[in-house]
């Protein structure tokens, strides 16, 4: 007897385990399009994740629904290997093109994306389609997130009234890094003036630490606040309490703050998604690198309606929209 | 530059700052001291605080009414310790890997029931700061300590209200004595799985209510993996406090007020680059700990499931 409720826990323990992680379904048929997407935090985070969803949904409805757009995706994948074991199982299901939406699934792809030489594989932000290691049928894809970054800095930089802004962001690096820049070097040339303070929790998901930074620029006198990545879901929440203005990037942050949020810089991968499907089409499977810019419309300005933005300072952020388009001003890092 | 540290407006923010960061340390680590000093490690408090975050916060936002909130976490994490004791104590599985198993089962619920219920990121209105009559008007510390939120305050009540319990109440002998002896207690009559079964509840009523303060007074907000390792961090905090309240204070505030310090090394632009800034809280509680852990023991049976002989 004991013995069997020994062996009845091993069960319950391996089912908790188990239950935990999430596997991926696929179905053959009547052929649709079919992609798989890996990300590392969830569908709904608003930031990265959320915006690959909503392209994809984007795409499928363009191309006339699930009946030619068929995909699926498996959340949270932030542990590398587990995502890898997605993504490989993926490959084996038949899916015409499987995307690992983060720049830290690229080790995994360059080891998989050569035993299924006929599928195709997508990752970004990165520029590298490891065509120089002679794989083939990767494909990349970035965005330019300080070219937004530089517009939301220019707003923030006129809309300050204490003249400190406060910058909540994870890990110094990457997209999150590009976006930072192009958004202190924004406020700094709409005014030299304004003191920009950047804080650098050391995590993507830490809600509690992202909110106490806030807490720490509006205590340095911040009165307009701008953060990227997952965690600052903890950092809107305390501009919302202090009545500090909030600028968002990667996916629209408006709904948790209407009152204080001016504007989000939006990530639309759909173009860079439909420019795949059709190169799968004409049979290349890899080896572009693709980016999203404010020029070809994969990254624009959403403003939020409910925050009365006086005219000049959006007239101000569409001037600047149209110098970096044009090229009269360079955010390039 | 390092002067700018010591303004006063940068040193009571630290504080402030601090003495909030602590707060779910201080619930999820004082009930984790419970339940070790009764023998039973439970990794699981990460898990535990999801479920109590998620229930708290849904419940707050349903309701409108943040204590049916708080009670909502105290009863999902009850029944989270429960469980924890079912499988530790009475099938007496390997503590370790058990808690781990609870961590992730806490996880995949807890989105699992925030992507079916809530299925986006959604904002509460929580629990405010309120200023204690009298104490919020002493100069500078009243804003620092006696304006902070309802869940903030019970966190630091806690600390002496555990402390009284485990060294000067018969429970708290009872529980020191399963974690040191089960054997002897077992023969002068103390019931060893029953105390044990007790600790780890109210160590998952304590994780569920250290959820809520982030979720319901804290951060108001839900997020998937919203404590983001916290809960880790409270388990080690026990190691780092030996296996008193009091210690797990200490340790708390220490952790904390350093993470405080490096936001504003950070805002202040002093010359440190942020990753050897956000280092800094772990590598101080190292450091400590290594010169701390000389002098306390760990409780003998910690681990250690009990069986009667004979």
């Amino acid at each position: 007897m004991r013995k069997l409720t020994r062996i009845a826990s091993v069960v319950l323990l391996v089912a908790i385990l188990t239950s935990a992680c999430g596997g991926g379904g696929g179905s053959s048929g009547d052929q649709p399009f079919r992609i798989a997407v890996v990300t590392p935090s969830a569908k709904n985070d608003l930031a990265f994740s959320q915006s690959i969803y909503e392209s994809l949904l984007k795409v499928q409805q363009a191309m006339g629904g699930p009946e030619k757009l068929e995909f699926v995706i498996s959340e949270n994948m932030f542990v590398v290997d587990d995502a890898g074991a997605a993504i490989r199982d993926y490959a084996s299901q038949g899916y015409d093109l499987v995307i690992g939406h983060g720049s830290q699934y690229g080790g995994v792809l360059q080891e998989i994306a050569p035993d299924f030489p006929k599928t195709s594989f997508a990752h970004g932000t990165t520029v590298d389609t490891f065509v120089d290691k002679g794989i083939t049928n990767v494909f990349a894809y970035e965005a330019r997130s300080e070219q937004g970054g530089y517009v939301n800095g220019v707003m923030a930089g006129a809309l300050t009234k204490s003249n400190v802004i406060g910058v909540v962001g994870p890990i110094e690096t990457g997209d999150a890094k590009l976006y930072v820049d192009g958004f202190v070097a924004g406020a700094k040339s709409q005014n030299p003036n304004a003191q920009v303070n950047v804080n650098w929790i050391g995590s993507f998901s830490d809600v509690a630490l992202a909110s106490e930074a806030a807490q720490t620029h509006v205590k340095a006198g911040a009165d307009v606040m701008a953060g990227t990545a997952q965690m600052v879901v903890g950092a809107i929440g305390v501009a919302k309490e202090n009545n500090a203005l909030w600028f968002g990037t990667q996916a629209s942050q408006t709904s948790l703050a209407p009152d204080v949020v001016v504007a989000n810089q939006i990530y639309d991968w759909s173009g860079v998604i439909t420019e795949i499907i059709d190169l799968i089409g004409k049979g290349t499977l890899g080896g572009q690198a693709f980016q999203i810019t404010l020029a070809n419309k994969g990254l624009y300005i959403e403003y939020n309606t409910a925050y009365s933005l006086p005219d000049e300072v959006k007239d101000l952020a569409d001037a600047t929209v149209d110098a970096i388009v044009t090229g009269a001003i360079s955010v390039a890092p | 530059m390092i002067s700018e540290l010591f303004t006063a407006q940068v040193l009571l923010g630290i504080l402030t700052s601090g003495i909030r960061l602590a707060t779910p340390y201080l619930y999820a680590g004082i009930g984790e001291t419970f339940g070790q000093r009764s023998g039973v490690l439970n990794l699981g408090v990460e898990g535990q605080m999801l479920v109590g975050a998620f229930a708290a916060f849904y419940v707050a936002r349903k309701t409108g009414n943040l204590w049916l909130g708080v009670l909502a976490a105290l009863l999902v994490g009850a029944l989270m310790g429960l469980a924890m004791a079912f499988i530790s104590i009475t099938l007496r599985a390997k503590q370790g890997i058990s808690g781990i198993g609870f961590f992730l089962f806490g996880l995949g619920l807890s989105d699992l029931l925030f992507q079916t219920l809530l299925g986006s990121v959604q904002t509460v209105s929580g629990f405010r700061p309120l200023a204690i009559p009298l104490l919020s008007k002493i100069p500078v510390l009243g804003e620092v300590f006696f304006n902070q939120n309802l869940l903030v305050y019970g966190a630091y009540l806690l600390v002496p209200i555990a402390a009284f319990v485990m060294d000067k109440t018969t429970f708290g002998l009872k529980v020191r004595a399963v974690g040191e002896n089960p054997e002897a207690a077992d023969s002068l009559g103390v019931n060893v799985s029953l105390v044990r079964y007790i600790t780890v509840t109210l160590g998952g009523m304590l994780s569920g209510l250290a959820g809520a303060s982030l979720s319901i007074a804290l951060l108001n907000v839900f997020q998937q993996n919203l404590t983001s390792g916290l809960g880790f961090i409270a388990v080690a905090l026990v190691y780092f406090g030996g296996w008193r309240p009091w210690g797990v204070l200490a340790g708390a505030l220490l952790f904390s007020m350093v993470n405080a310090l490096q936001l504003w090394v950070q805002v202040l632009g002093l010359p440190i680059p942020s990753e050897f800034a956000v280092m800094m809280p772990y590598v101080l509680t190292i450091v400590a700990l290594v010169v701390a852990v000389q002098r306390v023991r760990p409780p003998t049976a910690l681990t250690k499931p009990f069986i009667r002989e004979g």
